[in-house]
């Protein structure tokens, strides 16, 4: 067999592999499967590169995306941290790629391949108390007590400004890139919806001093307690000096 | 007595009742904003009454020396008469008056601020009180302490999913000792590459280590661990305050940052009730570094 046939050959069955494999259907796939058939087109057109056209990873590239269920899938797509640039770039929250239709669609793709599913949330359920105490316990240490986000060494700690409280609820149980994983066992969905209250609350916090500088902390307020302070001492110094004449 | 020095020896004299003030605190309450606010209050008026001495007593007249023209005789004397038709005495005062301030008054102002305000200074030195030792790197951890959360209760094995942490107490102690609080981590087993003396005090991937940054003893409250390895900064526990960053799958080993040595490990297992307890004490000294302590 001469080269380019063994080429065509090649061709014919990559493509006879990918067809079946777009045609092919999960066994246990639940719910609409139109859409889960949409969110498998969509899904080996745009993720199976990196995740593998089952969804079973690509090793040292990316992880297998089976078993890990809808909640990681949705958590990813709309807070826009996937698709990566390239593997191994920091997944960082931006505009989603794919529009709420084609979200719903993917996340029912990965929902069918088994996993926990998107959490339910009732943060107007928690305590606001109960919240700050565990938030300081558990999330403070990165993302800073006024949710403002800050860096562990090697990843950005996001600010909780941005994220709705489902996407927080989804980020503490799956641990997105290297942030810790909070089972059940660990954070009760009771005390989840506390600590979302809370986060909640961040987002428009009742600045009892008046202004809260973007509420980051200490370095800022330190920097406008210079900006007052020195004006005023140059003042006192001119009040108490004299021009040389 | 002029106005001017008058409010200068009220001021001089308020500084000297803030500063004793400030011992006066010092003794009985010690309470800290109290402290800030005599000592504050006795620099403030410290400061005007130097300003108010600046700008209204000390004398504001301009004289010029002519300079001498060369080969004239007895400038000493024409310097004099420059001085007394300026309205001064010989030794450059004004005359005396009736009423008039006095450098002995200014000087006695002066000297009782300067004292009260010194004493304040020093006062403080009381506080350094005996040489601290050792007692600062004991920890109440020892061979069956159990593992205790926030709420005091033992910590179960299982409440520990794999990527998750805690911070944890020594059972019955004070937990605001230096050496008390641990944060426990869980990793898996086939991540953990421990020095083979330490292989049985991760029980299941679950270990503790001091939540006492070796550097300068902030609270280490920081876990990074990756979803997916291959592409993503292995798990550590890192300091919020100067970035240092332990390896917890090889013993708290300092893999970046200003700490000079490894994390302390508290070896573990689990007791009949499947709850954590401490098997030993810590693998090194605890809390921060120091002269002598830097790599030890």
């Amino acid at each position: 067999m001469s080269a380019p046939r063994t080429l065509c050959a090649v061709l014919a069955l990559l493509a006879a592999g990918t067809a079946g494999a777009v045609l092919s259907v999960p066994a246990h796939a639940q719910g609409d499967s139109e859409q889960i058939q949409k969110g498998r087109t969509l899904f080996v057109e745009g993720c199976s590169t990196c995740h593998g056209i089952d969804a079973a990873g690509v090793s040292g590239v990316a992880p297998s995306l089976q078993g890990v269920g809808a909640r990681s899938a949705d958590f990813y797509l709309s807070t826009g941290r996937m698709p990566l640039d390239h593997p191994g770039a920091e997944p960082l929250r931006s505009d989603p790629t794919y529009s709420t239709e084609e979200i719903d669609a993917l996340v029912a793709y990965i929902g069918s391949l088994g996993g926990p599913p998107v959490p339910e949330v009732q943060p107007q359920d928690g305590s606001l108390n109960e919240g700050l105490r565990l938030f300081l316990h558990y999330c403070a240490g990165c993302h800073q007590v006024g949710a403002r986000g800050g860096e562990v060494v090697g990843a950005f700690a996001p600010r909780l400004t941005d994220p709705t409280p489902t996407e927080v609820a989804e980020a503490v149980r799956v641990g997105p890139y290297v942030m810790p994983t909070f089972a059940e066992s660990l954070i009760s969905d009771t005390q989840l919806n506390s600590i979302i209250r809370y986060v909640e609350y961040t987002k428009k916090p009742d600045n009892r001093g008046g202004w809260g500088i973007g509420n980051i902390g200490p370095v800022p307020e330190g920097a406008v307690a210079w900006l007052i302070g020195l004006p005023f001492l140059l003042l006192v110094a001119r009040l108490i000096g004299e021009r040389i004449k | 007595m002029r106005q001017p020095e008058r409010i200068t020896l009220g001021l001089l004299a308020l500084t000297s009742f803030a500063a004793i003030g400030f011992i006066a605190v010092y003794v009985t309450s010690g309470d800290t904003q109290l402290l800030g606010l005599s000592l504050g209050l006795a620099l403030l008026f410290l400061a005007a009454a130097a300003i108010v001495a600046g700008l209204a007593l000390v004398p504001q007249a301009k004289v010029v020396e002519e300079r001498p023209q060369l080969g004239r005789a007895e400038p000493e004397r024409e310097l004099l008469q420059l001085v007394e038709s300026a309205g001064l005495d010989a030794a450059g005062e004004p005359p005396p008056a009736e009423d008039a301030f006095t450098r002995r008054s200014l000087v006695i102002g002066a000297a009782g601020a300067a004292g009260a305000l010194g004493a304040a200074i020093v006062v403080p030195l009381a506080s350094l009180g005996t040489k601290v030792g050792d007692t600062i790197v004991d920890t109440p951890w020892q061979a069956g302490v159990r593992l205790v959360d926030d709420d005091g209760q033992p910590i179960a094995l299982d409440r520990l999913n794999v990527g998750a942490f805690l911070t944890a107490f020594p059972e019955g102690a004070d937990k605001r000792e230096l050496g008390s609080p641990v944060v426990v981590v869980r990793i898996r087993v086939d991540e953990l590459d421990l020095p083979a003396d330490r292989a049985d005090w991760a029980p299941d991937g679950v270990m503790a280590y001091s939540k006492i940054c070796p550097h300068a003893a902030c609270a280490i409250s920081l876990f990074r661990y990756p979803l997916y390895e291959p592409t993503s900064p292995g798990p550590a526990l890192v300091c919020p305050c100067h970035y240092s960053t332990f390896d917890v799958t090889r013993g708290g080993d300092r893999i970046f940052g200003p700490a000079g040595r490894a994390l302390p490990q508290l070896p573990l297992t689990v007791d009949t009730d499947s709850n954590l307890v401490a098997t030993g004490e810590f693998s090194g000294r605890i809390g921060p570094s120091y002269l002598s302590s830097r790599r030890t």
